[in-house]
Parts: structure tokens; C-alpha cells; sequence
């Protein structure tokens, strides 16, 4: 009989090589897979994490790299902080298009406007957009107690339902040919948020995503208030014993994850987007939780695992194009990534012990 | 002989649990097991529950082998177990949480009739249709004791039973044990209460490091012989001199508090004053408003203005860190999960409450080295035993965990200290040693508040007692002058419970 006996520390070795253990597994079990459905599983896994980077092509995919993993890293980052918290977000990809909404609102309304301070302008807007709507969970938790889990779920559908609207109405280009969706700003100089180094896929958004990832990362392990909310996920009693006050987490949290998932919203539309249209999110806040998981919701995990991420996106891509897989195989793919990181998380805190159980 | 146990031995991982303990219960006799935490008494009665299996040894139950693979084994065999802690559902009535241990339950009526039946031939009146939440502790232990009378049992284990209940419900309890007793029942008494093993048991087995070290009739020996036999070394007595009452430090009236836990009591009006070089000892059983004085104390749960004074100055408002600030310290019942995080190291956990009244942040950033070294002078200071201060506090054994929380407190120089429970599941050298500390901070001129279950430790060390009871304080009324009867008196005395009419 296999039984599992609680490590008394959990053990630093296996925290750090399970994600690469969940990785490699993945790729044996995806191979297994992609087989099962007719392909060649080598040249499939090849296609998916090779040839984005070292391919024939690559100099185009790894500017894609980046394009992808920003967002991903920026959101994560935040949603990371209040995930140790205790705190679940996992509306970001609501606050996501808030974000782009408010942002692309601000430089629309000014249309055609020449000032070096609109982009700055969009940025506070997008990130203050994100806030808000993040502050929605938070309220409705502090004042009756409600899941900040459903409501903040709930509320990305509202802003789907929202960014549509937008869409097909009041941010719709008056010089458009009747086609949904808005002007576009790339086309919109000071409005753009443009390739930083051409041929990089870098822009203001990556740049705020490793600024995330710093300054996520002194916060959570250098700062005190950063230790006090890891405290407070971990044990909730000793955190209010340590002067943690839980409403005023509950907006820390929710406001800091909110925001930089609104930051993330507005790169996007501002640059590798350019419009508002009812497709323009494109599930990056949903992901990012995944990402934070596969991170080990510390910040240099998170970099590492947005990267990550963003390769399977974007070799996943290639795969359909070139090997003919399907869509939904990629999907299950993604999905089975997180599947054995959380699995193989077990081996942190448990030793599998073979034989007779113990009593 | 009812039960004899020979050469049980069981190891667990690091530690030999029982090592060839032998000793025999006769029929009608009331035996204790004696020991320090960890000595190995919870092992040897769950090997003969049928909850562990013992590596090597065998039992014996009227003469015949006794092997039980699972409780339900042993309670057919006639040996039947109340716990130190409740098994109950709080929402249920007293005869549903029966019935839900029964392997066939009667019809409620019918065992409703039992249950009132047996509870008075035994003297533990109870009403079968109470719900357990509004229950006394010492209530919900006849709710424990009379589901395994109704097996009637030939051997009756009983794990630290008196540690929730007064003085007069103690009484009523060994009234009915030694009735069981005389009607030819077994019972094998685990307790580290000296005294209470004096007044009831007629043999005891003394335990030390999973040994058999000694056997006695308890009767003939003083507390103190057998306390050394327990501990296995002489025992000396706390140092109470070196204190002056000071200036007035601590006013507290008129404070209420809503209750913390679903079944839990609302403080109503507690009122106490304190003196620097002071120990005010506050006595009662668990759940009568302990953590939610602990909490309107420490900051956790702010209370009307003007309810709590230091130094003359309303704290009632300040949360935690704004009264460490001023020198109010505390340190919660729960170890794990309230005064220490569980998955954090030792010096994490002197981050938890040092960051205030010692410099281990600069500009709010921490500084890991300086957390460590205070960290690592209260290990050195208070005698922890752990590898180090990067150990999780989770991974201490529960006195040396209470050591850290105490002296991670005591160190930061308190003006005053709070401590509930602070030597609960600590072994007697360690909770000698918390003791002293506590005294010698008052010593140093600090006000020192311990809030305690064992009223054996609240008259060692306090100058002052008052007891709480359904979330009200007595009045504080000096240590010296003050009886074991009267202690009980203020403690609620048996809560209403009666003993049935003979």
C-alpha cells in the first residue's frame, strides 16, 4: 500500500523541481497524446518548444514571445501577490478589458490629439480602469461577505457584455466603412505603445511586466508588508495577531491584482491590438492564473513560467498550422501542464511511503 | 487480572513511543498511567483501544488473548474510551450524538429512556434533549461518559478528564467513578494531576521516555515523589521573591465582546485593574471567554472607548501593533496558527511580533539578519531545542514551541504580557521554566496577566485570582487568602450540575 506522511518542512528541493518534473511530464504525456491522434509526437513536441525559438522562422516568433508573455507576467504578478493572500482573483481578465476600455477611452475622446502626455494619460486611465472594477469583489466581500471568487468571475462577463458595447457603439470608428470595433491606434502616433527595439516584440507593456516582476518580488520578500500577507494566507489568525487588518488586505489585494491586470489591458490595446472590438481579449487573464500557479506565485517563477506560457501559445499555433492538430489539443495540453504541477506539488509537503500504513 | 499488557513496544519514526511496557489492571481497581507529555501514555492506551498495533508485546483480556484491530474490536471486548477531547456535534442533541457512536442505535425514545436512566443511577444527571452546544464542558463529558456506560464497559479509559472541569465537578466525577469501581468496572486513569491520582486511583504506573520506571500505590507517596518519579530528577520550587507591587498600569471596566466562535460566550462586563510587578492569575474552563479576552487584550478585537487603560491612556481602539508600540504584549492559547505561523520558520515567526518593539525592519524592509540573531537569542535565552531559527515552527514539539512564543514576547521587554494557557501540553521542566519567566518579568517590573486552566499554576505564581465564567470576571481577590473550595466557587462552581439522589 502507498501511503503519504506529511513532511515536516516542506521540502525546498522538490518545490523548486517539480515545475521542471510537471514540464518534462507534460511533454511525455502530450507526445502520448499528439500520437494518439495520428502525428508524430517528437516532431510535434519539437514544433511546440524548438521551433519558436531555434526554428527556421524563430527570428520572427521569439518578438511573438514577448508580444504574449507580457501580459501574462503583468497580470500574474499581481494576481500572485493576493493568491498568497488567500485572496482569489479571478476576474483579471474582466479588469483586463476594463483596462483597454478606459485606456483606448481616454485617447479616442481627444482624437487627434499630438501630446506627449496622452500615453501617460492612457496608462494611469487603464490601470485606474482595472482598479475599479476590481474594487467591485472587494467591496461586496468587506460589507456582506460574498465570494469574491463568483463575483469577480461574474464580472467578466459583465465586462464582455461591455467591451461589445463599446465596440459596436459609442467607440465605434465614425470612419470605419460601418465595420465594428475602433479606430486603430496604431495608426494613432501619440496614442501607440510601439515596438520599443524592432524585431523584439518589446514594448511598454513587457517593460511594466519586469517592473512587476521587481517590484512584486521586493514586496513579497524583502518588505514587511509583503510578509504580512503571505502570513495571512498561510494563517489567518497569526496575520490579524501580527495587526493584519482583513479588509484593508482584501482591497490591497484585489486593487494591486485589478490594476495591473488593467495596465496589461491597455499595452495590449494600445499596441499589439490596436482596436477595440467584441474579440479583443484574448483569455491572457485566465491564463495568467495558471501562470501564477506554474510560478510557484513567486515573481522570478512567474517571469520564467510566462514565458513558458507564452511558447506553447505560440507553438501550439505552429503545431495547428503545420502538423494539422487540433485546436482543442493544445487546450488540453495547456491543461495538463497545470494538472501535474499541482500533482506533483504534493511531493512538497508529503513523502510517498511504499508498504503497510502506518499508524 | 482483568488486563495485563506485557512488553508492548511501538516506534514511530525517530522516536521509541512504548518500549516493553508492562504493568496488569484487576478487575474494580482504578489505575494510573503517570507521565510527562510524551512519555508515552497516549501510545500505550491506544494500542489497547485498538487504535495503533503494537510492534511487539501482547494483551491479555481475562486471561484470553486481546488483539484488537480497531476500536470497534475493543469496545466489543468491554473496553470502552472517553477522549480529552470531545467527539460531539455541537448542533445535535445529547441523545443523537449517542446514537451516532452506537453500532445499532435503539429507537430515540427508547434511548432517550436509557440515557436518562443510566446518567442517574450514576449520578450524572443529564436531559437527553439538550443540544450539546449549550452545554458546560463538564456536561458534554457525561454526554462521553455515559455513550460508553451504555456498552458497559469492564475497563474504562479515561484521558486527562478533570482538565475541564472545576474543582466541584471533579467531585461529582470521581463519585461516580469510584461507584463504577465498586460494581467490579476497571478503570485505567491518565492524568498528570498529582493530587487527583492521590484521591482516586488506587495503583499507578509511572511512565518516563516510553518506560515503565515505576509502580506505586499513589496514596502512600506526596505529589512531589511522585512528580520526580515522573520527571526523573528533583524539582525545584518557583522563585517568587524580588517582586513590589508599582504604579497602576492596566484598567479594564465595563468591557464586552461579542463572541468570537458560533457557541462561544460574549464578555460582559469585565472589569480588573493591575500594578506594575503584578500577576493577575484568571482561572476557569476552556471556552468561557478566554481568547476573546485574549483578543480584546492584544488589540485583535478593538472594544468601546474607555474600556481598556494603560497608563490612564483609552487603548480600547488601537489594534495590535499600536499597543505592542506601548509595551502590551501577548501571547495567544493556539500556537500553531495564531501566536505562530505553522509553515514559517522560527525567525519568520519572531518577524510575526518583534518588527514593532525591536529594530528588525529599516523603512519597513526586514532585515533577515537581525530577525535571525533575535530569533536565535530567544531559542538561547529560553532554552528552545531546535536545529536552528530556520527550522518551521511546525516541526517543534509543543513545548518547545511555547517556549519560543513566550520568550519571543518576554524579550521584547513587555510593560504587560498576556499569556493564555501558557504551559498547556508543555512537560513539567518546561512549564517550571515559562513559570519562572513569568515571574521574573514581573520581577523586572512588568504587569503580567495569565489566563490558565490549571489552577494548581495560577496559585503558584499569581498575586491575584479571579475567575471567568460564561464570559463574565470575578472580582480579583488576593491568591494567599484564598481556598481550593472558594477557587471552585468562583469558578461557577459545578455549573448547576447536580449529583442525582441517592
Amino acid at each position: 500500500m502507498i501511503t503519504l506522511v506529511k513532511r515536516p518542512m516542506p521540502s525546498r528541493m522538490w518545490s523548486v523541481t517539480t515545475p521542471i518534473i510537471a514540464v518534462i511530464a507534460t511533454m511525455i504525456a502530450g507526445g502520448i497524446l499528439f500520437a494518439a491522434l495520428g502525428k508524430d509526437p517528437v516532431a510535434a513536441i519539437r514544433t511546440i518548444f524548438w521551433d519558436p525559438l531555434f526554428g527556421p522562422n524563430a527570428g520572427y516568433f521569439r518578438g511573438q514571445l514577448l508580444v504574449k508573455a507580457g501580459p501574462l507576467i503583468l497580470i500574474a504578478s499581481g494576481l500572485a501577490v493576493g493568491f498568497r493572500a488567500g485572496i482569489w482573483n479571478i476576474g483579471a481578465e474582466g479588469q483586463y478589458i476594463i483596462g483597454a476600455i478606459c485606456g483606448a477611452g481616454v485617447a479616442l475622446a481627444v482624437f487627434p490629439a499630438e501630446s506627449a502626455l496622452l500615453f501617460p494619460a492612457m496608462v494611469v486611465a487603464g490601470g485606474i480602469g482595472g482598479l475599479v472594477w476590481a474594487m467591485i469583489p472587494a467591496l461586496l466581500k468587506n460589507r456582506f461577505g460574498v465570494s469574491e471568487i463568483l463575483v469577480s468571475l461574474m464580472l467578466v462577463y459583465v465586462a464582455q457584455n461591455l467591451l461589445a458595447y463599446m465596440a459596436f457603439g459609442p467607440m465605434k470608428n465614425p470612419q470605419g466603412f460601418g465595420f465594428p470595433g475602433s479606430r486603430n491606434l496604431q495608426q494613432y502616433p501619440s496614442a501607440h505603445n510601439p515596438e520599443l527595439i524592432a524585431g523584439t516584440g518589446m514594448h511598454w507593456g513587457v517593460v511594466a511586466a519586469l517592473l512587476a516582476v521587481i517590484g512584486t518580488y521586493v514586496l513579497m520578500h524583502r518588505h514587511i508588508a509583503g510578509f504580512r500577507i503571505r502570513v495571512a494566507g498561510e494563517a489567518p489568525k497569526a496575520a490579524r495577531f501580527a495587526g493584519v487588518v482583513p479588509a484593508r488586505l482584501v482591497v490591497a489585494c484585489l486593487g494591486l491584482s485589478g490594476a495591473l491586470a488593467g495596465l496589461a489591458g491597455l499595452f495590449e490595446v494600445a499596441g499589439p491590438s490596436g482596436q477595440i472590438t467584441d474579440a479583443f481579449n484574448a483569455g491572457y487573464g485566465f491564463t495568467a492564473i495558471i501562470v501564477a500557479f506554474l510560478g510557484r506565485l513567486h515573481p522570478i517563477g512567474i517571469l520564467l513560467a510566462g514565458l513558458l506560457m507564452a511558447l506553447t501559445y505560440i507553438g501550439g499555433d505552429m503545431a495547428q498550422l503545420m502538423l494539422q492538430l487540433p485546436a482543442a489539443a493544445i487546450q488540453v495540453f495547456q491543461g495538463m501542464l497545470l494538472f501535474f504541477l499541482l500533482g506533483f506539488d504534493l511531493l512538497t509537503n508529503y513523502r510517498i511511503r511504499f508498504g503497510g500504513a502506518p499508524a | 487480572m482483568l488486563l495485563t499488557v506485557e512488553g508492548l513496544t511501538k516506534a514511530y519514526p525517530g522516536v521509541l513511543a512504548n518500549d516493553g511496557v508492562s504493568f496488569a489492571v484487576a478487575p474494580g481497581e482504578v489505575h494510573a498511567l503517570l507521565g510527562e507529555n510524551g512519555a508515552g501514555k497516549s501510545t500505550l492506551v491506544k494500542m489497547i483501544y485498538g487504535l495503533v498495533k503494537p510492534d511487539a508485546g501482547a494483551m491479555r483480556l481475562h486471561g484470553a488473548p486481546y488483539e484488537p484491530a480497531e476500536p470497534r474490536a475493543a469496545r466489543a471486548a468491554g473496553v470502552a474510551m472517553v477522549f480529552q477531547h470531545f467527539s460531539l456535534f455541537e448542533a445535535l442533541s445529547v441523545a443523537e450524538n449517542v446514537a451516532l457512536g452506537m453500532e445499532n442505535p435503539p429507537p430515540m425514545r427508547a434511548l432517550a429512556g436509557r440515557i436518562r436512566a443510566v446518567s442517574n443511577a450514576y449520578g450524572l444527571p443529564l436531559d437527553p434533549n439538550r443540544t450539546v452546544g449549550d452545554l458546560s464542558a463538564g456536561e458534554r463529558q457525561r454526554v462521553e461518559i455515559i455513550r460508553c456506560l451504555l456498552q458497559d464497559p469492564k475497563l474504562l479509559i479515561m484521558d486527562e478528564p478533570t482538565s475541564v472541569l472545576t474543582p466541584q465537578e471533579v467531585e461529582i466525577l470521581f463519585h461516580t467513578l469510584r461507584k463504577l469501581a465498586a460494581e467490579g468496572t476497571a478503570i485505567l486513569y491518565i492524568s498528570h494531576k498529582l493530587e487527583e491520582i492521590r484521591a482516586l486511583c488506587d495503583t499507578a504506573t509511572i511512565l518516563r521516555g516510553g518506560r515503565v520506571v515505576a509502580s506505586c500505590a499513589p496514596r502512600d507517596k506526596s505529589a512531589r515523589e511522585l512528580a520526580e518519579m515522573m520527571v526523573g530528577a528533583e524539582l525545584k520550587p518557583v522563585d517568587r521573591t524580588g517582586r513590589r507591587a508599582g504604579a497602576m498600569v492596566l484598567q479594564v471596566a465595563g468591557l464586552d465582546l461579542a463572541p468570537l466562535s458560533p457557541f462561544g460566550p460574549a464578555l460582559r462586563g469585565v472589569g480588573f485593574d493591575l500594578r506594575r510587578g503584578e500577576v493577575l492569575g484568571i482561572g476557569g474552563v476552556a471556552g468561557n471567554g478566554q481568547e476573546e479576552l485574549l483578543a480584546a487584550l492584544s488589540g485583535e478585537r478593538p472594544t468601546a472607548p474607555g474600556t481598556v487603560l494603560l497608563d490612564g491612556r483609552d487603548i480600547a481602539a488601537l489594534g495590535p501593533n499600536a499597543r505592542r508600540r506601548l509595551g502590551v504584549l501577548a501571547a495567544p492559547e493556539e500556537r500553531l496558527g495564531h501566536a505562530a505561523a505553522p509553515d514559517l520558520s522560527l525567525t519568520d515567526n519572531a518577524i510575526l511580533t518583534g518588527t514593532v518593539r525591536k529594530p528588525l525592519t529599516r523603512k519597513g524592509f526586514i532585515d533577515k539578519s537581525a530577525a535571525r540573531s533575535f530569533a536565535q537569542s530567544v531559542i538561547s535565552a529560553f532554552d528552545v531545542r531546535t536545529p536552528g531559527p530556520d527550522v518551521a515552527a511546525r516541526a517543534l514539539s509543543g513545548g518547545n514551541l511555547q517556549k519560543f512564543v513566550i520568550g519571543r514576547e518576554v524579550l521584547q521587554d513587555p510593560v504587560v504580557l498576556v499569556v493564555n494557557q501558557p504551559t498547556w501540553g508543555v512537560d513539567a521542566a518546561a512549564a517550571a521554566a515559562i513559570r519562572q519567566a513569568l515571574l521574573d518579568l514581573a520581577a523586572r517590573g512588568a504587569a503580567v496577566i495569565a489566563i490558565s486552566q490549571d489552577l494548581d499554576e495560577l496559585l503558584e505564581i499569581s498575586d491575584r485570582f479571579a475567575a471567568l465564567n460564561e464570559g463574565r470576571l470575578s472580582a480579583p481577590r488576593d491568591t494567599a487568602q484564598l481556598t481550593l473550595e472558594e477557587i471552585g466557587l468562583m469558578l461557577g462552581g459545578a455549573h448547576g450540575m447536580q449529583e442525582a439522589a441517592p
